[in-house]
């Protein structure tokens, strides 16, 4: 049970760094072949203005359009390295995925062994201890414990058994102790690892629905501004002066959007990323972009809204006990009791009665008498004394006791009697105990706009103080699997999208109806197979952390095709008065930046175009600052930053690129 | 009192005339379009047609029916000019030839009314009553149909039907178009616009001018009936006149958002829309009254301001609140020669155009063409708020975006290629009375009016070439049709959404920031498409 393997943990790729630039130079060049640019349209063009320039350079060669060609390749290349880098970082997760996929061997039932890569679905296979899991499964017999740290991170070895919401193996993951019988549930090649490999590696990708629309407005965009170009020439020929081909490509790949153009795909890329840094699985790109549009969330009462387990919240003296002698008993009848309720009551005297929270040298040779089903009580036996806790069924009563026992029920509690020689002293009040800051992050989700419903088994009374004291919108007691089902739908119905977490196998049909369902690691291979990602830390609360994720992937593109749109003005005010103060003299008053030459002026904003690629890489790849707020806010915010400071931001940096290139000889 | 003083009063009274209309008749035409009941002489017309009246339509049924009606209207208004010698009240004019024919068919139809003909010789009263003022009621309505089954998309949930095209255009005729210009030719007879059939007395022609005027401004068509249009003294006699027909021009455009804010049941949404056409039609006003009381020619100064080419009983107030609000409403109609507005002036109409005719734009293309902008608009910021774009309750994806874009880049596309087509021909230069930046404008004012489906002539270039006749016909259809068709497929696919309702997170609509933004797109816009063409035309010309 203790044997420690050596196994690689999962990956993160960390933040950005330029070596990793570096690292994408040979597949960025790999790119520039014009198969790798069809997907992308506005890229093709600058390609295909690319080639234009070039032969144009070579037919008649000028530094000036020598300079613009190479910096017309650059931003190709620049555009190429956005996307290389963002899938080189899923490519080293991936790398270091595929190494707990070592080949193995699986022993059939039948006692035949076979590769593990050949097992089909409906498979038996045993695993015993110290052998890796060959493939995903459901456990059908057995019990283990299992390291599913190779895919999880998580040291701490889970418990796995045949029946019930444990059952759910993966492919990958070392058995510690024991032996079960698995039955495969996934084809060859399919697997969870395997797609998880596809997924980060970008084998998978395909593009999402927003970012479909987005590229047609994109392209959209830069059919407009080819038509203005190309009309452009016989309007300039009519005012007494063509232009040349390559102050034309020049403009048109100025005016086209290609920041935003080149960093969509690596923008795509790096929110799957994000994810999987998180230790979350996305089944598709679609299911990250739905999570930003999420409108109400399902959050199970327990493990989210509350911690797992009940902790002692209040002692209860009765029949004129005195409160600090209900304390003491309390403190040593859980003294021995490692349950969490048993550490909570300790921890509570010693909180509110300044008790000592270790047992004393005597205490801890007292005998502890453990719980068991029968007796359904615990406690130690010191000094002769028998100091007990249990239900309050299974104790001594009195009218006083089953009044304050009945109270605490009503409110959702648990009571537990506690007893000196069968004398009762007072009740421990057991409660529910609402995770510390957990109300605050509720008020941020309705401010975004998201409502939480709570989602319990506990009875209507329990549920609603509960819900009152998280502050959450809405919730749905004494819940059955088909009451969160029919809620799913009466929401979707009135338009709003919902996302979930489930693990247990009768969650499926709702993780399948859910807009967003989050599967836990933990749960049945049902579950995850319903769900649209899977939460390898089996961390409920990860649901809001989702969503911010998908917010934050949609804002980025956006933020970034203002800032592409606006940066056009200045580009305008350098490219046009360079080429039409020859024929209009009074023209020359646009430049408002007082630019060296036409040609300092076009090579300038070309290069400013294709360094901008290069400078928002990082951007692209860690997402705009997001910080919760309301539409509005978000949208002041970003309407500045990216709206108004893409019109600023040329002006300057073309500005201060041409006081370099004027120092170039022919400018 | 000053002329400065005089013009900014008649804008006052254009105001209030315009905020005393804006919620009667807003309201007054969602009820038209909301109705459950039909009148009686629209039961006997759908009888006599054999129009299944209670039938919903898909959006192809509905455009089928947009498309059927305008190439059989076009049909008829070119046999009716090709065959005017067998018409009564023709006075001898002969028929029109072919190629002037068809363009002023296709022009009327589409609610352009470009004019490459001289009406006063060319047509007879059947053919300007019969033809063109029927096809100005017409036309008009079928743009308030096309409008009134986008707002449909926006306001239906879960379903394939956006109304029946034939009961929105009868509906339009009968009930909003007839009755108002009806009453508005009495009010103009009043104001002494003439109203014969006479050819002419003494030699000077005569026209049914009153009953055409009224619906040639309220359904923002423009074609006139004399060709001097609305400088004529038969067609617009005085200042007041004037301001009558200004308000006629903008009368349905701006109320429309009203009825678009009725009918989605948020009226604040419709008065985003409006306040984002007032401060367009604002500015681009007061550009163009700056510049024509500010030019920069000697002989101008002298004169205190621009007035060749004006009416002096108009004013430059007068002219320039006729000329930006007929540039703006894609009516078209002048009473000033645009051709002779400064460079400064001159931009501000042609930008005015560019814009897309959305401000307030034409009857019912105005609020399409603004709602399309809008679209745009809520894409990108929408993405910015950190959802899947929303535009009151309904998801902008693929199929959304891919109609907003094919109705916005229709027209760039047309005037783009148009204008560079023709300048590239070598007879364009012999057409153009101008040579330099101004010929230029006189260019891409014509291809900028045909696309729009504005109508109104720079002036200063000879149309009737077969190119002109042609291209200019080819970007009025185009122009007209293309967006049309875009915005139903945007209509449908709207209403089979459901509607979801607006949460904190999602991108409000009916704010100030918004109107913003949408102002903000629609400039953008049109300024990154055309900043090259302008700078070569009125930009060169304003600042030199």
């Amino acid at each position: 049970m203790t044997t420690v393997l050596d196994r690689p943990t999962p990956v993160r790729a960390g933040a950005f760094s330029p070596p990793q630039l570096w690292a994408a130079v040979p597949e960025a060049l790999r790119k520039l072949h014009p198969r790798a640019q069809l997907r992308n349209p506005v890229m093709v063009v600058v390609w295909v203005g690319s080639v234009l320039v070039t032969v144009d350079a070579i037919v008649s060669p000028t530094v000036f359009g020598w300079l613009i060609a190479v910096w017309l390749w650059f931003t190709v290349l620049f555009a190429n390295l956005a996307e290389a880098v963002a899938e080189g970082r899923g490519k080293a997760q991936a790398e270091s995925l595929r190494r707990t996929k070592q080949e193995t061997t699986a022993r059939l039932v039948s006692g035949a062994v076979v590769p593990g890569s050949s097992l089909t679905v409906g498979d038996r296979v045993v695993v015993e201890a110290g052998e890796t899991i060959p493939g995903d499964g459901d456990v059908v017999e057995g019990i283990a414990t299992v390291d599913e740290s190779a895919i999880t991170g998580e040291s701490a070895p889970v418990v796995r058994e045949a029946g019930g919401d444990r059952s759910s193996v993966t492919g990958g993951t070392t058995v510690l102790s024991d032996r079960i019988v698995v039955e495969i549930t996934t084809k060859p090649g399919e697997s969870f690892v395997d797609r998880m490999i596809a997924l980060v590696e970008g084998a998978a990708r395909q593009k999402t629905p927003n970012e479909i629309a987005l590229t047609i407005l994109l392209s959209a965009l830069t059919v407009i501004f080819l038509l203005a170009v190309v009309a452009l020439q016989p309007m300039s020929a009519y005012a007494g002066g063509p232009q040349d081909v390559v102050v034309l490509v020049a403009l048109l790949v100025c005016l086209i959007p290609t920041t935003i153009g080149a960093l969509l795909s690596a923008i795509g890329i790096a929110g799957m990323d994000r994810l999987v840094q998180r230790n979350v699985l996305a089944t598709s790109g679609r299911a990250v972009e739905a999570a930003g549009d999420i409108d109400t969330l399902l959050l199970d009462k327990t493990g989210t809204i509350t911690f797992g387990n009940r902790q002692a919240t209040e002692l209860v003296p009765v029949d004129g006990v005195g409160a600090r002698e209900l304390a003491e008993a309390a403190r040593l009848s859980s003294l021995a009791d490692q349950t969490p309720e048993g550490r909570s009551v300790v921890e509570l005297c010693a909180r509110e009665y300044g008790l000592a929270p270790e047992a004393s040298a005597a205490e801890a040779r007292a005998e502890f008498v453990p719980f068991t089903a029968q007796t359904r009580m615990s406690g130690l036996d010191v000094d002769g004394r028998r100091i007990r806790k249990g239900a309050a069924g299974s104790m001594p009563t009195s009218a006083e006791v089953t009044r304050v026992v009945d109270a605490i029920s009503d409110e959702g509690g648990t009571p537990l009697v506690v007893t000196i020689d069968d004398r009762v002293l007072g009740v421990i009040r057991l409660s529910d105990v609402v995770k510390p800051g957990i109300a605050a992050r509720f008020a941020e989700l309705r401010t975004m706009g998201i409502r939480t419903v709570m989602v319990t088994g506990d009875n209507p009374r329990t549920a609603r103080a509960i819900a009152a004291e998280a502050g959450v919108d809405d919730h749905l007691a004494e819940a059955t699997p088909e009451d969160k089902m029919a809620y799913i739908r009466r929401e979707q119905e009135g338009g709003r999208l919902v996302a979930m977490t489930g693990d247990g196998t009768n969650d499926a049909p709702a993780l399948a109806q859910a807009d967003v369902g989050v599967a836990m690691n933990t749960g049945t291979a049902a579950a995850k197979e319903a769900g649209n990602m899977v939460d390898l830390d089996s961390d409920p609360t990860k649901l809001i952390e989702i969503v911010e994720i998908g917010k934050q992937l949609l804002i980025t593109r956006g933020a970034l095709t203002t800032f592409s749109v606006a940066n056009d003005l200045a580009k305008y005010f350098a490219i046009l008065p360079a080429m039409f103060a020859a024929l209009y003299p009074s023209l020359g008053l646009l430049d408002v930046m007082g630019l060296h030459s036409p040609q300092s002026a076009i090579l300038s904003a070309v290069v400013f175009n294709a360094l901008i690629i290069v400078v928002l890489i990082p951007l692209a790849l860690r997402g705009v600052r997001y910080r919760p707020s309301s539409a509005a806010s978000l949208l002041r915010r970003n309407l500045l930053v990216y709206g108004l400071g893409g019109v600023v931001t040329p002006f300057a940096g073309i500005y201060l690129i041409d006081l370099l290139v004027r120092l170039l000889p022919g400018m | 009192m000053g002329p400065t003083v005089a013009g900014l009063l008649q804008v006052a009274l254009l105001l209030v005339l315009l905020a005393a209309c804006y919620v009667p008749l807003g309201d007054y035409m969602a009820r038209v379009f909301t109705a459950e009941r039909d009148w009686r002489v629209e039961s006997a017309l759908y009888r006599l047609v054999r129009v299944d009246a209670a039938g919903a339509q898909r959006w192809p049924t509905y455009a089928a029916g947009v498309l059927g009606f305008s190439f059989v209207s076009i049909v008829l208004l070119y046999l009716l000019q090709r065959l005017q010698p067998l018409l009564p009240m023709s006075f001898d004019r002969g028929a029109v030839e072919p190629a002037m024919a068809l363009n002023t068919a296709i022009s009327f139809v589409t609610n352009t009314n470009w004019q490459s003909y001289v009406p006063e010789q060319v047509l007879g009263n059947t053919v300007q009553m019969a033809g063109l003022t029927v096809q100005n009621v017409v036309s008009a309505a079928v743009g308030l149909a096309v409008a009134v089954a986008v707002i449909r998309g926006f306001v239906r949930s879960g379903t394939d039907r956006i109304g029946n095209f034939w009961v929105d255009l009868t509906r339009g005729v009968v009930r909003i178009l007839v009755p108002f210009a009806f009453v508005a030719a009495i009010l103009l007879v009043a104001m002494g616009v003439t109203m014969s059939l006479r050819s002419g007395v003494d030699g000077i022609p005569l026209a049914p001018t009153a009953s055409q005027e009224a619906v040639k401004m309220l359904g923002t068509n423009g074609g006139g009936i004399f060709n001097a249009n609305s400088a004529h003294p038969f067609e617009n006699p005085t200042a007041l006149s004037n301001l009558f027909e200004i308000f006629l021009m903008l009368v349905i455009p701006v109320c429309l958002t009203r009825t678009f804010g009725t009918m989605v049941n948020n009226r604040r949404q419709g008065t985003v829309l409006l306040s984002v056409m007032g401060v367009l039609w604002g500015a681009m006003l007061a550009v163009a009254w700056f510049a024509e009381t500010h030019p920069n020619g000697p002989a101008t100064l002298a004169a205190g301001g621009a007035l060749e080419g004006k009416e002096v009983r108009f004013g430059i107030p007068g002219s320039v609140l006729f000329g930006v609000s007929t540039t703006g409403t894609s009516t078209g109609a002048v009473n000033s020669l645009h051709d002779s507005y400064t460079g400064g002036a001159g931009g501000a109409v042609l930008l005015n155009i560019l814009f897309g005719e959305v401000a307030p734009g034409g009857v019912g293309a105005g609020l399409y063409g603004i709602l399309v902008l809008a679209v745009v608009a809520v894409f990108l910021a929408g993405l910015m708020v950190g959802r899947t774009p929303e535009y009151l309750g309904k998801k902008l994806g693929r199929r959304e975006v891919t109609a907003a874009v094919v109705a916005i880049l229709a027209m760039p596309t047309l005037v783009l290629v148009g204008t560079g087509l023709a300048i590239a021909l070598p007879g364009t230069r012999d057409a153009l009375n101008n040579d330099g930046a101004h010929g230029f404008s006189e260019v891409l004012y014509a291809f900028a009016s045909a696309a729009n489906n504005n109508g109104s002539a720079f002036a200063g270039i000879t149309v009737t070439s077969d190119f002109f006749q042609t291209a200019l016909g080819l970007a009025m259809l185009f122009g007209r049709f293309v967006p049309i068709l875009a915005v139903l497929a945007l209509a449908g696919s709207l209403a089979q959404q459901r509607r979801a309702e607006p949460t904190a997170g999602t991108l409000a609509t009916d704010k100030p920031l918004f109107g913003v933004l949408v102002g903000g797109t629609i400039v953008l816009v049109a300024a990154l498409t055309f900043f090259p063409a302008l700078a070569l035309g009125p930009l060169a010309e304003a600042l030199s």
